[in-house]
């Protein structure tokens, strides 16, 4: 027919596209993540990747299987609700292996200041004191014991 | 027994199939790990707030967070009286290192820690242009690290302003409710270290976890409502004034 | 970098996520669909006093739509991964969308539609020129030579379809990138099913201004004289849509004074403070008031030829002046204000730098290189000798 024959570019055009589309398609299949799409519109390993990240907080319950002697001391005291690395800092490598990792020595001066400063915004029910006025710049555990801080009991020498 | 070439032209696409699903692999969390047995939510207690800022530290130190970035971060607020509407807000770097004595004498102050709230109705998740960043089955908004292009459109459609670029990975970046720590039986490190219990971790697909009574018995709300992204960190004691 | 802050961000706000690159790539978009909607009117709606700048206002959309992509791949974090968006698009995402958007503009309309209209020329330069030149006719003649006057008519037909796709394929382009801002709830400045609209006007504004500059300027450097009917009618053509553009912005801002809702406050305060020279004098008084107002006088008053080229060359000037700056406004405008409504931070733009202002300019700059070898190989204007060499066929 007449309208193909003057037509010919136009078929070999449409050829060049489709050419085009199923090298696309081929180099698709070969790129696309194997476990997209199994959950979602996302690589379903990213939820693999992500849980296999490493811990560094153990959590208190590591803690106490060895530190039973503190937790006694602790679950009397107003504290008992803090975590351990609350203060301590991370500590799951200390947890993997004691003896490799030790914990360093807390400087009460910065550390207790931090809850325990007081601050307008801090809730009126939460114990807050001005540690200049309060203690007059001596270190906190001079007369707390931070696993049970309240005053009768124990003071640290 | 012979196979024919038209059983065969049927079973090749079948077998190559069956074969891509078996290298994808499994990818299920942990072994002892059910996805479908969770739904988790985060509750932060306002009237506990303390403005410590350990759970900012915390946070850094389990996930490796860059300086100058937050995945989670301490605002202290000063509401003069009735001005609901004009709150004066602070976050020295992200309450990190706790608050400097306020200046201010009188008024209402208060404390609101701000995460990602891992919204079920997540904008975040509705613009990635790739399917980097996506809502887990068990409720959790991750972003996959080797996915994801940098092209900062999450980080733009996100109302709370919890989403970050990584400097080094150049990736988005933000709270994953410590996945790694929750999918072991371990709290988020956030809750773990907060000394006043004003974070909770909860599951909501758990009948035995109290936060369904919390829920029940006290006023919480989320942070911009009108949002309506279906947020899960619910804030019980949250002021009006708080953005 | 210490970014100075105003009152209170939320701390992840404070560095600006999208530089003056994404800035660039909606003003570069915006002229590759306002110069394909000036074509249009000649090849669709029969406009025929824009003939003469048909061949070109093709050119320059092409040249500028392939710089385009260039800021963007710059300003992402992982540009290797960018083919992602075409193997796996997020359905919801109007970004991945938008890269099937530009691929169907590019192949489907723009490069069809040259190709179809030049396709004569090509042909003819397959035979008449040599070495690397005739190399490049001959693959872009796809091995067929038919240029019989049937399938010459073929091929108007079919561009004819083509540019009736084309116009709301162009329409598709630019209106996509407002909604990539317009559909973003999170963000009150950009939030508004106007911004498409908005986008697209001024996207429209920008390129009959850009075609009617290059139009003057290359004709004049040719040494041939202008047709004042074209320029004219170009003018004509920008004032309408100018119009169009201003009343659209102009609804947007009488409708956030009104309301005045929860952002108002911290959006008025910005716009009257950080950003008061782009926003007011850039672009209301420089960018629109004065082109429109200097067309507006040349459609009233009758003037010399001389005097209606200078304020067209300088409406033209003062357009794309403007329409940068509205594309600055709202993308780094967007960006500066906190999502809490309490406070403001600053951009800073550095000058060597992966999305610094250097690279800005480069890449502004980079499509009039391209166009230009655009012109070379696909003159606009046929030479005299070319036409007298198709007279007699082979």
């Amino acid at each position: 027919m007449k309208i193909f024959q003057d037509a010919g570019h136009l078929f070999r055009l449409a050829a060049v596209f489709l050419l085009g589309l199923i090298l696309f398609l081929v180099i698709r299949s070969f790129l696309v993540p194997r476990s997209f799409g199994r959950y979602g519109h996302y690589r379903a390993n990213a939820i693999t990747e992500t849980a296999a990240l490493p811990v560094n907080y153990a959590g208190h319950q590591v803690c106490e299987n060895c530190h039973g002697d503190v937790l006694e001391v602790k679950s009397k005291g107003v504290h008992k609700g803090v975590a351990c690395e609350s203060c301590h800092g991370p500590l799951a490598a200390h947890a993997e292996d004691p003896a490799s990792v030790l914990p360093v020595k807390l400087d009460t001066a910065v550390l207790c200041a931090r809850c325990h400063q007081e601050n307008i915004a801090k809730p009126k029910t939460f114990p807050q004191v001005n540690a200049a006025e309060h203690s007059g710049g001596a270190a906190c555990n001079t007369c707390h014991q931070p696993h049970s801080p309240a005053m009768d009991t124990e003071v640290k020498q | 027994m012979t196979i024919t070439r038209r059983q065969l032209l049927i079973l090749l696409p079948a077998a190559a199939v069956a074969w891509n699903y078996i290298l994808a692999g499994t990818p299920e969390a942990s072994p002892n790990y059910n996805m479908a047995e969770h739904w988790w939510a985060m509750l932060v207690d306002i009237t506990k707030c303390i403005g410590c800022g350990s759970c900012v530290r915390g946070c850094q130190q389990e996930n490796h967070v860059p300086d100058g970035y937050y995945r989670t971060w301490v605002e202290r607020y000063h509401i003069e009286d009735w001005q609901m509407e004009y709150p004066e807000v602070d976050s020295p770097d992200g309450g990190k290192n706790g608050f400097p004595p306020a200046k201010e004498t009188g008024g209402k102050n208060f404390f609101v820690p701000k995460l990602c709230n891992h919204c079920a109705d997540s904008p975040c998740t509705q613009v990635c242009p790739v399917g980097a960043t996506f809502v887990s089955p068990d409720g959790v908004v991750l972003v996959d690290q080797k996915y994801c292009l940098g092209c900062r459109y999450c980080v733009q459609a996100c109302p709370y302003g919890c989403r970050f670029i990584n400097p080094q990975t150049e990736t988005a970046n933000k709270c994953t409710l410590c996945y790694h720590r929750i999918t072991k039986g371990l709290t988020t490190a956030c809750c773990e270290v907060c000394p006043t219990g004003a974070r909770q971790l909860a599951n909501l697909k758990d009948p035995k976890d109290p936060i369904h009574d919390f829920l029940r018995t006290h006023s919480v709300q989320v942070l911009k409502p009108q949002m309506a992204t279906r947020s899960k960190c619910f804030y019980n004691g949250l002021d009006g004034a708080v953005r | 970098m210490h970014i100075p802050v105003d009152g209170f961000m939320y701390p992840n706000e404070v560095e600006l996520q999208w530089s003056v690159l994404i800035v660039l790539y909606p003003f570069l978009t915006g002229l590759v669909a306002g110069a394909f909607i000036l074509a249009s009117l000649e090849r669709v709606f029969q406009v025929q006093a824009v003939k003469p700048t048909y061949r070109l206002a093709l050119l320059t959309a092409l040249a500028f739509l392939l710089v385009a992509p260039m800021p963007l791949q710059l300003h992402l974090g992982h540009p290797e991964r960018s083919f992602e968006m075409y193997l796996t698009p997020h359905g919801s995402s109007a970004m991945a969308m938008f890269g099937f958007v530009y691929l169907w503009y590019l192949l489907a309309v723009l490069v069809l539609e040259i190709w179809l209209d030049y396709r004569r020329d090509i042909v003819i330069l397959s035979q008449t020129t040599t070495g690397w030149r005739r190399a490049i006719y001959r693959v872009l003649t796809l091995g067929s030579n038919n240029i019989s006057p049937h399938a010459l008519h073929i091929d108007d037909r079919a561009g004819w379809l083509i540019t009736v796709i084309g116009i709301p394929s162009a329409f598709l382009l630019h209106g996509y990138v407002g909604f990539i801002f317009g559909s973003v709830k999170a963000n009150p400045w950009w939030s508004s099913p106007l911004m498409p609209v908005v986008f697209l006007f001024s996207a429209m504004v920008s390129g009959i201004a850009v075609v009617l500059l290059l139009y003057m300027l290359l004709t004049r450097l040719r040494g041939e004289p202008i047709d004042m009917r074209c320029v004219d009618t170009m003018a004509r053509y920008l004032f309408y849509t100018f119009i169009i553009d201003f009343s659209l912005e102009m609804l947007d801002l009488v409708h956030r004074i009104y309301e005045a809702d929860e952002s108002f406050r911290s959006l008025d305060f910005m716009v009257h403070t950080r950003l008061y020279f782009s926003q007011i004098v850039l672009q209301i008084l420089l960018g629109t008031l004065a082109p429109i107002i200097l067309l507006g006088i040349t459609q009233v008053i009758k003037l010399s030829d001389l005097v209606r080229k200078r304020i067209y060359a300088t409406a033209g000037c003062l357009t794309l002046i403007g329409i940068f700056a509205m594309r600055w406004n709202v993308v780094i405008g967007g960006q500066l204000f906190s999502k809490s409504f309490l406070g403001y931070t600053t951009y800073k733009m550095g000058f060597v730098a992966r999305e610094g202002l250097l690279t800005a300019i480069v890449l502004s700059i980079l499509p009039f290189v391209f166009l230009w070898a655009l012109v070379k190989i696909l003159p606009p204007w046929p030479e005299k000798a070319l036409l007298a060499r198709s007279a007699s066929p082979q």
